[in-house]
């Protein structure tokens, strides 16, 4: 009985997982429609210019884009059902295969980005927050507005500039030729492969060279979950039920880490999600500034020779992901929220 | 009215739980410091009910709230309580702290966003419990909770219940079944009814009105609702800009007010008998700078001369109780002519809103 009252989980699983489907769809058509809607069309944009208006057109008919808009959007949707993400028109490759390869590398960055933020920035919220307008709380702050407004190119070359040479950490890639020619690939994902090897160096190697750009890109998110780990804080800790605790005489440690921390944290979750998802595409200042072969960097290069194969492809394979990562978080949400599950 | 001659239950000795004398309560402002409460005193005698009635304003919540240490910061507090033999508010802050929840305890007004939406109604009562008792052993903690649960009329079956799967009335009673699980000797009820619609608070008035047979309990009841004080209490302060300005036994001082702002606020109370809308014209004076002589003076019908000037000695009532009020004496102090109707100003249209 009572566990009917309050909601049932699995079953809030399954209709928010169900609800996936229309959400991808509706993902792709915009996807699709907004990529036709712009001036021009693929073969003109890559190639106007270069070429005379049959040879132009034999490459549209080729490409399929002579066919009629609605036949083209069946194709692209039942392709993608299939996994079929296409091809790049400009190297002619698996879009699948490129996201794999690249992918990877932006994945490792992010992830160890987000540690670093968590670990540096939940914690500094939360003292920020506790002992509001102390000194510790002015300092951490300023440091919060101070890490996320300082571009990303500009703390890249700080750390470039006085980090690397005095601790010995790389300033450009993701491991010395030496390792990625001796790693062998199994999840081409080189953060895992490295640990599967199992050979010291080279997971030092590998380890060394994610330091600068992960700290980089962390300490930029770092700003935006201090500054909301902080707010939430004060709010928590102003909450009528912080009080009522308070009025049982619970001690304060105690009030302030299962009544005003833990309900503070909630909505962080939420934002870690849709940073996460922001980041899976946005990484590409940090993966530019430190020559980081990922996802972000990749699809700057398909923009610039307007292969717009690539482009739809990737967004298609990022816009399914931010759905999964959103899927995941309302999930997290409903496990620490019973209000959540109706 | 034989409820007059009914001597409240379970007063086993003179000795007050609690006592206060002359207790000021100060909020500092950037105008100056509001004099919130200011010299109040009264006893509370073991499983006796104080009824703490007042308009808005007058300093009520901020005497309970005072009275806990539960005030915001910038508040700060004078005057003696002595608790059970100590004296709490000169004591430390952390002293002051260990006595809540096991001997001070209290109940809010806004039963809905009190308790932590997160935590199952268990998770509330076995870290109380815990907090006050940590040798507590697991099914002690849940037959203690229970028990007070079944007092308050919620099934266990809702033990492990979040807080947002019930109603407005059974969150107070929850509420009021989280501070009484840990037997306070003295509990604060800061309005616990006002949020709550008429079925509902009858029901919390009787659950309040058991508290001396089921626990024991000194309860200084907080509310503006004189109907409620005449259910459920003892006795009754009536508060007045941050003075008591009448207290008594409840039949005393309902049948016979003494003061002319416990009769008119008694008159504004709306019943089936009434006919036209009766009420006190103006509104609570500022706390900053509160009038001179009585407070209440500006909007008393009765006023004389002698209220405008001199402050109003406390006097005990007859029957029981205080008043401080010149109408009641000490005449041989009220200089001559003082008794002249005092001439009162228009009300500013301002002041009536």
């Amino acid at each position: 009985m009572t566990r009917s009252a309050s909601g049932s989980l699995p079953r809030y699983i399954l209709q928010r997982t169900l609800l996936v489907i229309p959400m991808i769809w509706v993902i792709l058509t915009l996807v699709f429609f907004v990529l036709r809607v712009a001036p021009g069309d693929p073969v003109s944009a890559a190639l106007g210019g270069k070429l005379d208006d049959e040879a132009l057109d034999q490459r549209r008919a080729a490409l399929g884009f002579d066919r009629p808009l609605i036949e083209q959007y069946w194709d692209y949707l039942s392709s993608v059902a299939r996994l079929d993400f296409g091809t790049t028109f400009s190297d002619n490759q698996s879009v699948l295969h490129v996201v794999r390869d690249n992918g990877g590398a932006t994945l490792s960055l992010t992830i160890v980005a987000f540690i670093i933020a968590l670990m540096v920035g939940v914690p500094l919220g939360l003292v920020a927050g506790r002992y509001r307008d102390s000194l510790p709380d002015v300092l951490i702050r300023l440091f919060g507005i101070l890490s996320y407004a300082a571009p990303i190119f500009f703390v890249g070359f700080l750390l470039q500039a006085y980090l690397a040479k005095p601790l010995g950490l790389p300033t450009s890639g993701m491991a010395t030729p030496q390792t990625i020619f001796n790693v062998e690939e199994h999840t081409h994902i080189l953060l895992i492969d490295v640990f599967l090897n199992g050979n010291s160096i080279y997971i030092e190697d590998v380890l060394k060279h994610l330091i600068l750009p992960a700290t980089t890109l962390g300490l930029l998110i770092c700003g935006v979950f201090i500054r909301l780990v902080r707010v939430n804080i004060l709010q928590t800790m102003q909450s009528d039920y912080v009080e009522a605790a308070e009025a049982r005489g619970l001690a304060r440690r105690k009030v302030t880490w299962r009544h005003a921390f833990r309900n503070a944290l909630v909505p962080v979750i939420t934002v870690i999600g849709l940073q996460f998802a922001l980041l899976l595409g946005g990484a590409v200042l940090t993966e530019s500034t430190f020559n980081w072969p990922g996802l972000g960097q990749k699809l700057v290069d398909y923009i610039n020779d307007r292969d717009y194969g690539a482009v739809q492809g990737i967004i298609t394979i990022f816009a399914v992901a931010v759905v999964l990562i959103s899927l995941l978080v309302d999930i997290v949400n409903a496990l620490i929220d019973p209000r959540v599950r109706y | 009215m034989s409820v007059e001659f009914v001597e409240p239950p379970y007063v086993d000795s003179g000795e007050p739980v609690i006592s206060a004398r002359d207790v000021r309560v100060w909020y500092g402002t950037t105008r100056g410091a509001i004099r919130a409460v200011d010299g109040v005193s009264f006893d509370l005698a073991p499983g006796e009910t104080l009824g703490l009635v007042g308009e808005s304003g007058c300093g009520k919540s901020t005497l309970g709230r005072g009275l806990m240490g539960l005030l915001p910061q910038g508040a700060k507090r004078d005057g003696e309580v002595w608790f059970k033999g100590r004296e709490i508010l000169g004591m430390k802050a952390k002293d002051n702290y260990r006595l809540r929840g096991h001997e001070l305890g209290m109940i809010f007004q806004e039963p809905l966003t009190r308790l932590n939406p997160l935590m199952r109604i268990s998770d509330h009562f076995e870290e109380s419990i815990k907090q006050h008792d940590p040798g507590a052993t697991k099914d002690a903690i849940r037959a203690r909770a229970l028990e007070a649960l079944r007092l308050m009329g919620i099934p266990p079956t809702r033990y492990r219940s979040y807080p947002h799967e019930f109603s407005g009335g059974m969150r107070q009673r929850l509420m009021i079944a989280l501070a009484l699980v840990l037997r306070p000797s003295f509990v604060v009820a800061d309005e616990p009814t006002t949020a709550l619609d008429v079925l509902v608070e009858a029901q919390i008035v009787q659950i309040l009105n058991d508290l001396r047979r089921n626990f024991h309990t000194s309860l200084l009841l907080i509310t503006h609702n004189v109907g409620i004080v005449a259910e459920a209490c003892d006795r009754v302060a009536v508060m007045y800009a941050g003075r008591i300005v009448e207290q008594g036994r409840v039949t005393d001082v309902f049948e016979n007010p003494q003061h002319p702002y416990t009769r008119e606020l008694l008159r504004s109370t709306i019943s089936l008998n009434t006919t036209g809308l009766n009420f006190i014209p103006g509104s609570p004076p500022d706390l900053v700078d509160p009038p001179d002589g009585c407070r209440f003076h500006p909007r008393c019908p009765d006023a004389m001369a002698v209220c405008a000037t001199k402050n109003p000695v406390t006097l005990d009532r007859v029957g029981g109780g205080r008043v401080e009020c010149w109408l009641v004496g000490p005449h041989e102090q009220i200089p001559p002519g003082g008794t002249q109707p005092l001439k009162q100003e228009e009300l500013a249209v301002a002041d009536e809103a």
